[in-house]
């Protein structure tokens, strides 16, 4: 597209892949130092860890965006980049099916079995009602109500995904200041949303350990909280690429992957909304 | 199927860089799959050594080399580092090496990706390796990792968790380059139905593992959760269920079966037709086959857990889904028994090795069909039987094919001919001990003898003597086989273009070896 020649970019050798394994195995060790060798030698691994993955994923994305600006990417590279995003979208979606398995798994499965006759000998007086924290934890717990922040965060996130498509309608127009503030209102709208599911977690009247109720929330919001983070992250990256002029109406592909996985993070939430909190 | 060769350039600039630091940075494919080829080589005998410990510990009845500890670490490990130390490793270096050169391409669609994907590789080795020296040893909750052993196990199993977590990462980055590369990166003319049969192997086996690798993660990642903090997804006191990690782990685990076979059948369904001097029989129905036994994986994972107390007619859908993925394997078999129909055969060492591939697969084939068979399973589930069973499928299909393979592409990777006399020799004498170390453990199975027990009762003495003695010597016929690779690297008969005469494809129009850059305009293919 941009490219003299119209040639597969190969990249020359680099030493980003080397510096992640690096990164990558000191966030390995700092985790197995924190929960068994000591909390100083654990934290500082893991220190060092984020330190190098910081360095390379500046490093590695600082190279590929001016490799983009510099016109090495010709249409063929971007396809690549296409289909490799997508399958990344949909290995995110199989990560996610492991903990919604899990949640249909206890609801339909674990917790009425644990119910039915053959377990009364074992748990006498069990009600397998949902949600549930198991036949032998006791604790007095509330699950969360499906109408109060979680029916805001869902507007939130849904408004969120207009805002993104009125910003790449932008782009396409070569509206620069429209693209910027539709960036930003999504921005905006995805930290909202992550103020509001931190306020929803301090005020739970349970917790991570409050039987597989508490496990699959918890984990199910959790990952995707943590997913939303890296989303907002990307975001940020895109709107000060913008700012700085990146991008042209045809080719913007950066943009466009960021609002692919924005999409998707505002899917897994409907499905979290629905099968998480209101049914 | 003829090929203008774009590569005529090559020549002058064909500079590969010396020295071993290269590798460190390298953005070259070939390199890549070099380093994948020799790393599966090392945990090939890695993994082999803790074969041996095990063989030795059951030579006879008693305990005498290792304490029962030690000997389910052995067996975890071991599970784990051929798995996915040698097993996967091992294909994706043939994908690197093999899929730009068949399709065209001037390397792998993400070349900076695809050397990370390789280096995630050794630091996830030393965490599942080194857990053997932590305190109270390596993971011995067998490589399926079930709670509650592996909820109660100490560090290592947090090592080989995290282990786990990175070499999923990796393959997840490797098949997203292989599948873009594949779709993308094809020289003109080279539709999809028109692919060299490895390479639809791998683009299939590339979709597998993007589908459940991430699976694998989430479940490791509960059992991480359920072992520090609190949650009680495996724990039936909290409204978990030990039987729900299961259903995860093979909802992942059974795709993980083809994701170490479907590249096998490929490599297989390119030596066949080779030496047979014949085109592949039946070309689109294999890759009909490929796709359905790939469909099928992921509804058959209900196999490997008979015995936990699924309701009858889950039992009975796992039984029958499992048995119809008999018809496409079975598709396959006969299209590669067509092939040879009548061909002009003759039998170089890769050729040897397809054909035991063939002979020998298709008895684990079988023993998997009786396995299959609910109400069987239910008295061989846990005997010897399923370890014959999945040595038959994974040495004598996946190691066989690896094998093959590599004296198939040697000429072609190194520029010299491998030495065939000692080629031949290693077949053979890895073929009967092979053979020797675990068709008797199907007798052993059917007679009661559990696995993963260091002990028995002294009427499996005799059996047990015999896979040992064959054990042994198949872990030292390995060691031929180094010295063949290590010898056609260093020097030999010069390796023309084309060394086999029966060959088609792309990769056979480059020179041997292959230069370091090649199709770096796209070759246009008839």
């Amino acid at each position: 597209m941009n490219s003299a020649h119209d040639v597969y970019y190969v990249p020359a050798p680099s030493k980003w892949p080397v510096v992640g394994s690096t990164a990558l195995f000191l966030l390995a060790l700092g985790v197995i130092n924190l929960l068994h060798v000591g909390r100083t030698q654990g934290l500082m691994l893991l220190i060092a860890g984020f330190a190098v993955l910081t360095y390379m994923l500046f490093g590695w994305f600082g190279t590929v965006i001016s490799e983009s600006e510099g016109g090495k990417y010709n249409a063929q590279v971007d396809a690549s980049f296409r289909w490799a995003m997508g399958w990344f979208i949909f290995s995110e979606v199989m990560f996610f099916a492991a903990f919604f398995g899990a949640l249909f798994y206890a609801r339909q499965l674990s917790v009425p079995l644990l119910g039915d006759i053959d377990n009364t000998l074992l748990w006498p007086g069990f009600k397998p009602n949902w949600p549930s924290e198991g036949p032998y934890l006791t604790t007095p717990f509330h699950p969360m109500a499906a109408w109060g922040i979680p029916a805001i965060n869902t507007l939130l996130l849904l408004s969120s995904g207009v805002t993104v498509t009125w910003a790449h309608w932008a782009l396409k127009k070569n509206n620069r200041s429209q693209l910027i503030m539709g960036l930003a209102a999504t921005i905006a709208l995805g930290l909202l949303f992550l103020v509001l599911q931190i306020s929803e977690y301090g005020e739970a009247a349970f917790s991570l350990s409050t039987g597989v109720y508490g496990a699959t929330f918890f984990m199910l919001t959790g990952f995707h909280g943590f997913h939303v983070t890296l989303g907002t992250l990307m975001l940020i990256v895109i709107l000060g690429r913008s700012a700085k002029g990146h991008f042209t109406p045809e080719h913007h592909f950066a943009f466009e992957a960021v609002s692919w996985y924005w999409h998707f993070v505002d899917v897994v939430w409907l499905g979290l909304f629905i099968f998480v909190y209101w049914l | 199927m003829e090929a203008t060769q774009g590569h005529a350039h090559d020549d002058h600039h064909d500079h590969a860089p010396q020295g071993f630091g290269h590798y460190f940075t390298t953005t070259n494919h070939k390199d890549i799959g070099s380093l994948y080829l020799w790393f599966s080589m090392i945990m090939f005998f890695v993994g082999g050594f803790m074969a041996l410990v095990i063989r030795a510990e059951l030579f006879q009845p008693g305990i005498q080399i290792v304490n029962p500890d030690v000997f389910n670490q052995l067996t975890t490990i071991h599970a784990l580092v051929m798995i996915f130390g040698a097993v996967m490793p091992g294909f994706v270096g043939f994908a690197n090496w093999q899929i730009p050169l068949m399709v065209g391409a001037s390397d792998m669609a993400f070349a900076r990706m695809n050397n990370w994907s390789f280096w995630l590789m050794p630091p996830a080795a030393i965490l599942l390796v080194g857990s053997f020296l932590v305190p109270g040893g390596a993971a011995g909750s067998g490589w399926t990792l079930y709670p509650p052993l592996s909820v109660q196990g100490g560090m290592s199993v947090d090592m080989t968790i995290l282990a786990v977590h990175i070499m999923g990462a990796s393959s997840i980055m490797g098949s997203i380059n292989i599948i873009t590369t594949i779709l993308n990166m094809r020289a003109p003319g080279m539709t999809l139905m028109r692919m060299p049969m490895f390479v639809w192997t791998w683009l299939i086996t590339a979709y597998l593992l993007i589908a459940v690798m991430p699976v694998l993660a989430g479940a490791v990642t509960m059992l991480l959760t359920d072992r520090h903090f609190g949650t009680h997804f495996f724990n039936a006191a909290g409204g978990g269920d030990p039987t729900m990690f299961m259903h995860i782990f093979w909802f992942f685990g059974h795709p993980e079966v083809y994701i170490m076979i479907l590249p096998a059948f490929g490599i297989i369904s390119h030596i066949i037709p080779t030496f047979a001097r014949k085109p592949l029989f039946g070309y689109a129905s294999m890759v009909y086959a490929t796709a359905s036994i790939a469909l099928l994986s992921f509804i058959v994972w209900g196999h490997h857990m008979f015995t936990v107390g699924m309701p009858a007619a889950g039992n009975l859908f796992f039984m029958y889904a499992t048995m119809l993925i008999a018809v496409p394997t079975g598709v396959k078999v006969f299209n590669w028994i067509a092939t040879m129909w009548k061909g002009s055969m003759t039998f170089e060492t890769p050729m040897l090795f397809a054909v035991g591939f063939v002979s020998l697969f298709t008895i684990g084939g079988f023993s998997g069909l009786v396995c299959a068979i609910t109400p069987v399973d239910i008295t061989i589930h846990n005997t010897y039987y399923v370890v014959a069973h999945f040595h038959y499928v994974l040495f004598s299909g996946a190691i066989y094919s690896i094998m093959g393979g590599a004296y198939f592409w040697l000429p072609k990777w190194t520029g010299h001919m491998y030495d065939e006399k000692l080629g031949k020799v290693h077949f053979w004498l890895t073929t009967i001990f092979f053979n020797l170390t675990f068709f008797p453990q199907h007798f052993l199975g059917l007679a009661g003898m559990p696995r993963r027990i260091p002990d028995y009762a002294p009427q499996f003495t005799e059996f047990n003597q015999i896979s040992s003695i064959g054990a042994f010597g198949l872990g030292i016929s390995q060691l031929l086989f180094l010295y063949v690779v290590i010898k056609c690297i260093r020097g030999g008969v010069k390796a023309p273009a084309k060394p086999w005469e029966g060959a088609e494809g792309l990769e056979w129009t480059v020179p041997s070896p292959a230069p370091y850059h090649t199709f770096e305009t796209p070759p246009s293919f008839h």
